[in-house]
């Protein structure tokens, strides 16, 4: 099963509650854990595994075969990212702005494009206790963070229960990190901040199909929207961890609240219970 | 007119209670919502929509099902994995138009894709212009850059001093289209580890790109090692440490109230989000 923790709103705990979960879960089965948030990868702060393989991952871009162009213009033409310029006898090919889709040097009628590899992050794998950790981060300066996210995700074991912790809001890298799962657990807190971005990654999760869940974090801090919206839409909230200067303080210090207050370990226990449930009902 | 933006890498650390009360405090300014995934300055900043504009970016694939012979080529060709079985999924299509022009029977056609909207609009504290972006949608810097340029017409027009731009988190894609060429990055962090990582990525962005940049740290007391740390890598690079806001939840009972916190209490919150204006107007004039 394929667990997804996204949010919308950013900064309202995702990272404590995959980092939690898996944590709970370790001992009762195998468990990767995937951080999918590659242009600010955190969960590695408090599961502290030790990385044994380390790779870059790269996208394939256009290099100039000079003796072979023609400048005819038709791999300008074909980009549909204007990455390719082609201006009387000069060829720039403008690499933050390609995709790797291949069109041009496939479509070039000279054979004059090869490609070569362009890093655009970086992906490591580790453990740390029972668990297998994967992460990938995006390179400083790049602008696309789905091919590293594609990256991590081609490292998905289906023997295992994967949990996946993502990015903030609903565009393609949320949308990229999250497609494929069974469930998705959405993390908000009660404010209207929270439930604006909520309804937005409620509507994501529902576009891509997968069943969800709420976890509210600070409970108590601000109104009971949230609540009400949830009731309203049918949406089950599974978990609330209240509003806790301690709880906050653990994680300033990178400590992962089922480690700091075992105590927790039983409700995130009975949460993914919950989840199972739900999304053995849906497949059924 | 000098632009300022608000980042901060991690989410949740306060660029948008920081703006709206930035536009609270400053006199002449246009706003701008940058964060067009999930935008949250309109719900402080109480707008009348003044205009709505579809925002049209980016094609997706379309299969013809009685051209289509079911060779296969583009399926095999395509890098995204965005066609199966002879149709495409739009979620995954980034509309390279690579199947568009290899397709033997002209079967597939590239259609322009409505992907969000955006709005000016009015606000008691002046123009705000902001967008939605639709779900599972692409192209977010376009629509970042679309906003911006808005933002500056608006402001070249009404001669205004200051742009006031609320900013994504991370560092992809529309956090590069929103800082480039501004003035300044105000850049609020947490004392959390988790802050302090993606703080050090946000600054190396905005290095990257030339941008300058002021720190801003909220909830400075839930860990004061951790500022401190904050501040002494901030000192080594030369970056101003212009604030630190205490952990109050004040700031939430004045967003439940729908209010910027500057003009729902005047306590030290307010008073460190009055001086780091102070901070950020005496730097832009140092320039």
């Amino acid at each position: 099963m394929i667990i997804a923790v996204a949010s919308g709103k950013g900064g309202t705990g995702k990272t404590l509650v995959a980092t939690s979960l898996a944590l709970s879960l370790e001992n009762k089965k195998p468990v990767q854990l995937l951080d999918c948030d590659v242009e600010e990868p955190n969960a590695y702060i408090f599961i502290k595994p030790s990385f044994s393989h380390k790779e870059t991952v790269t996208i394939p871009i256009p290099q100039l075969v000079e003796k072979r162009c023609t400048y005819c213009g038709k791999c300008a033409e074909v980009c549909a990212y204007n990455a390719i310029a082609v201006f009387l006898k000069i060829v720039l090919i403008f690499p933050e702005l390609c995709h790797g889709c291949g069109a041009c040097s496939y479509l070039c009628p000279e054979d004059a494009l090869s490609e070569v590899n362009k890093e655009v992050g970086i992906l490591e794998i580790g453990c740390s206790k029972g668990i297998e950790f994967i992460q990938g981060e995006l390179t400083i300066g790049e602008a696309m963070a789905p091919p590293v996210i594609k990256e991590v995700k081609r490292h998905i074991n289906q023997e295992k229960l994967i949990i996946i912790d993502v990015a903030p809001g609903i565009s393609c890298p949320v949308v990229e990190a999250v497609k494929g799962s069974d469930f998705c657990l959405l993390v908000t807190e009660p404010t209207p901040f929270g439930l604006n971005d909520l309804a937005l990654a409620v509507d994501m999760v529902n576009k891509l199909n997968i069943p969800c869940g709420v976890v509210i974090n600070r409970d108590g801090a601000g109104d009971s929207k949230v609540e009400e919206y949830c009731r309203k839409e049918g949406i089950p909230v599974l978990l609330r961890i209240p509003l806790d200067i301690e709880i906050a303080r653990l994680y300033s210090r990178g400590i992962t609240l089922v480690e700091g207050i075992p105590q927790w370990q039983e409700a995130f226990l009975s949460l993914y219970n919950d989840i199972e449930q739900i999304a053995h009902q849906t497949q059924g | 007119m000098k632009e300022i933006v608000v980042i901060s890498g991690k989410g949740g650390t306060g660029k948008t209670i920081i703006v709206a009360s930035l536009a609270a405090l400053a006199k002449s300014k246009v706003m701008v919502d940058c964060d067009v995934d999930a935008a949250d300055l309109y719900l402080l900043l109480q707008p009348v929509t003044q205009e709505r504009q579809e925002f049209w970016s980016g094609h997706k694939a379309v299969i013809d099902k009685d051209k289509c012979t079911q060779c296969g080529l583009c399926q095999d060709l395509c890098r995204f994995n965005a066609i199966n079985e002879f149709q495409v999924d739009t979620i995954s299509c980034e509309g390279c138009g690579f199947c568009y022009h290899i397709c033997p029977e002209e079967a597939i056609t590239m259609q322009e894709n409505l992907s969000g909207s955006w709005f000016t609009a009015d606000t008691r504290y002046g123009p705000l212009v902001y967008a939605k972006l639709g779900i599972a949608q692409e192209n977010s810097g376009k629509l970042v850059a679309t906003v911006r340029q808005q933002a500056k017409l608006i402001a070249k027009k009404q001669g205004v001093d200051y742009i006031l731009s609320d900013g994504p988190p991370g560092i992809g894609c529309p956090v590069i289209s929103s800082i480039s060429g501004v003035n300044l990055a105000v850049i609020v962090t947490e004392p959390t580890l988790s802050g302090i990582h993606d703080l050090n990525r946000a600054i190396s962005v905005c290095q990257h790109f030339n941008v300058p940049v002021m720190v801003c740290i909220n909830k400075y007391d839930l860990n004061e090692d951790n500022s401190r740390q904050i501040e002494n890598y901030c000192h080594s690079q030369g970056i101003e440490v212009a604030s630190k806001i205490p952990f109050d939840n004040v700031v939430t009972e004045a967003l439940v109230k729908g209010l910027p916190v500057v003009e729902y209490s005047d306590n030290s919150v307010s008073q460190q989000i009055t001086q780091l204006w102070q901070s950020i107007l005496r730097l832009l004039e140092n320039k």
